[in-house]
């Protein structure tokens, strides 16, 4: 093999660049102004809409309405007579949208960042050779996760009673009208060692660590990282290798946890034992797609000189192969529900194949995460060109995008959910402000770590 | 056919040796027939020339066959020559086809292309594959060189060659 050289390569941030990334998030704040104000003025007449539905809503309302009576015991004639209503708990508007919106963007973004810290750790662990040259670029997107956990638990204590159910202290009150068995026994989960319904001390301390922990790990494989630009040593990539490993193991656990507490807690009655890696798969492919994406458009720019079409092929397979583990994850969830047909858990499925608006959403993720990648990507010339790359990770990061927004959205606001101006402005709020804090972090470090002991077989990385 | 086709058989020692001999050979108008290595060499296919293989377009049809063969037996069978009623599910539901459906791809897929592979590659049954010489098997690079392909050139010209790029030893061996 021959010894190749690498030339120094620095990413500078350019003004125009973060000028077109600042007009997309002035894009995203008007249409997110005028989608609000549209929410805000229809919101009445949205409950209206939402109780002549049709079929699909009342057969949710009657599934909600027998899971919770059966749970309820003695309170049967209360949640009949709330069911009869036509609504849960609470009259659901214009607050619980933008909150809801707020809550999946940030899970969906957290993810972004937390898998480019897990794909750097992926390689380190695998002693990967291939991906020495493109390893900055997940790196940058790892800068997300503090951002992401400030605003985690910030809007955790903005939205709270909003978005979760089980923080309501009725649910745990013997004597109150509200009182949930059920939800009471999953109590210790959410407020150990506290009294169940006061402050949710697991919970938040969860949050904390997590966020915390993988911060910590961001930081360590950084440091080392950049040590190793400065200083030509094999013993960065060996201490890189020993953290990596134990990131892995805690975040094996720690995005399971996660999981449940942010995304399935809404749905409080309901789980599933999947749940955990459903959300990983989702991350995962997403993560994938948008570091694909980021060095596709390096390339274009002239950057990455290291990375050739060997390298995007590895990418594209990665891409390739988890949309389908996504599909996989997905079916596997489904197929149990669908066969057992407790009213308890197909209440989930129900509520997302038959009720507006997130019934073609439904259908529509499998064929933006399952069907199309699986086609566009499938020959060995598509994974290696630029332009279907191009063509294929947005689809896969929306199609992802619409998945978290079917997780959050119809356990927040059951039948009154939307998707208009609000959810895409938000969305493009946060994709530019997530954009502009990877790329200014790219900019400050080499865009390639030229001291890295495995480069050269990334240079002469041919398949 | 009893005519006999006629071989010049290059042995090499040493895989660099044999990467340049390909380029040596090729380029001195010399049709190389096939060359066998007990590892695979890096960048042996570029230096033959060789076209990338169409397996992948072979495993996506069985796999397509496998697909429709699945669905097709099971929406008959379970909707149409023995209805019965599973798990209150309707007669002909997807859901729990794609498992069988799937399972029905993939194996299709990876026999038929180990068959296409076979066929391909002179091992099907009852077949009789040449072996030029049994040492590529073990330690040795081995070149082998179709002399009526190459009528432009005599015998001698091409083991000159084939010496002069490197190989340990040249031989004749003839298949019926």
């Amino acid at each position: 093999m021959a010894h190749l050289q690498v030339a120094d390569e620095q990413y500078i941030f350019r003004p125009e660049t973060r000028n077109k990334l600042f007009i997309l998030l002035g894009v995203g704040v008007a249409l997110f102004v005028l989608g609000l104000i549209l929410a805000m003025r229809s919101g009445g007449h949205h409950e209206e809409a939402g109780h002549g539905e049709g079929h699909g809503m009342i057969k949710t309302e009657n599934l909600v309405a027998s899971t919770e009576k059966a749970a309820a015991g003695d309170q049967e004639e209360h949640h009949a007579a709330a069911a009869e209503a036509g609504e849960g708990h609470h009259t659901k508007g214009w607050k619980e949208r933008l909150f809801s919106s707020l809550w999946m963007n940030n899970v969906f973004f957290t993810g972004l960042g937390i898998i480019g810290l897990f794909f750097v750790a992926i390689q380190y662990a695998a002693q990967a050779g291939w991906s020495a040259g493109v390893l900055r670029v997940p790196l940058a997107m790892g800068n997300w996760i503090p951002i992401a956990g400030i605003l985690m638990i910030v809007l955790y204590f903005t939205t709270g009673h909003d978005i979760f159910h089980w923080t309501h202290h009725d649910l745990y009150d013997a004597n109150s009208a509200e009182y949930d068995p059920l939800i009471n026994k999953k109590a210790p989960f959410f407020f150990w060692p506290g009294h169940a319904g006061g402050f949710p001390i697991f919970y938040i301390f969860r949050m904390v660590l997590f966020f915390s922990m993988w911060y910590w790990f961001f930081t360590m494989i950084k440091k080392n990282m950049l040590a190793e630009d400065l200083e030509n040593s094999t013993s960065y990539w060996y201490k890189n290798r020993v953290i990596s490993t134990w990131f892995l193991i805690f975040f094996a656990v720690s995005s399971s946890i996660a999981a449940w507490d942010w995304v399935m807690s809404i749905d409080t009655h309901w789980f599933s034992t999947m749940f955990g890696w459903y959300v990983f798969a989702s991350w995962w492919v997403t993560g994938l797609a948008t570091i694909t994406l980021i060095c596709a458009f390096l390339k274009d720019a002239g950057y990455l000189k290291v990375v050739n079409s060997n390298h995007l092929h590895d990418l594209g397979k990665f891409v390739f192969a988890f949309s389908i583990f996504w599909t996989y994850i997905w079916f596997g969830q489904f197929l149990l529900i669908y066969y057992a047909n407790i009213p308890e858990e197909t209440v989930y499925f129900i509520e997302r194949m038959t009720t507006s608006p997130y019934s073609w959403i439904f259908y529509a993720t499998l064929i933006l995460n399952f069907v199309l990648p699986f086609l566009l990507l499938m020959t060995r010339d598509a994974k290696r060109q630029l332009s279907t790359l191009k063509l294929v990770c947005p689809i896969v990061i929306v199609g992802h995008w619409f998945d978290f927004f079917q997780m959050v959205t119809p356990g927040v606001m059951q039948q009154n959910g939307g998707l208009g101006f609000l959810e895409i402005g938000l969305a493009l709020v946060f994709l530019a402000v997530f954009l502009l804090v990877a790329l200014s972090n790219l900019a400050k470090v080499p865009l390639v770590g030229k001291n890295h002991p495995m480069l050269q077989e990334s240079l002469n990385h041919h398949i | 056919m009893d005519v006999n086709k006629n071989f010049l058989v290059g042995v090499f020692e040493d895989e660099d040796v044999l990467l340049a001999a390909v380029k040596k050979v090729r380029s001195g108008g010399v049709k190389i027939h096939e060359v066998y290595s007990p590892f695979p060499v890096h960048g042996l296919d570029e230096a033959l020339g060789y076209k990338r293989t169409r397996l992948p377009i072979a495993a996506f049809l069985f796999g397509l066959t496998g697909t429709t063969l699945a669905l097709t037996m099971q929406i008959w069978m379970l909707g149409y020559d023995w209805p019965m009623i599973i798990g209150g599910k309707n007669f002909v539901s997807l859901p729990p086809f794609i498992p069988v459906t799937f399972e029905m791809t993939v194996l299709l897929s990876a026999l038929g292309m180990v068959a296409t592979f076979m066929i391909v590659s002179d091992m099907k049954p009852y077949g009789s594959p040449r072996q030029f010489d049994l040492r590529s098997t073990e330690d040795k690079h081995v070149m082998a060189i179709d002399t009526d392909a190459n009528g432009g050139k005599s015998k001698d010209e091409i083991s000159r060659l084939l010496k002069e790029a490197g190989a340990s030893e040249v031989n004749t061996k003839s298949f019926e």
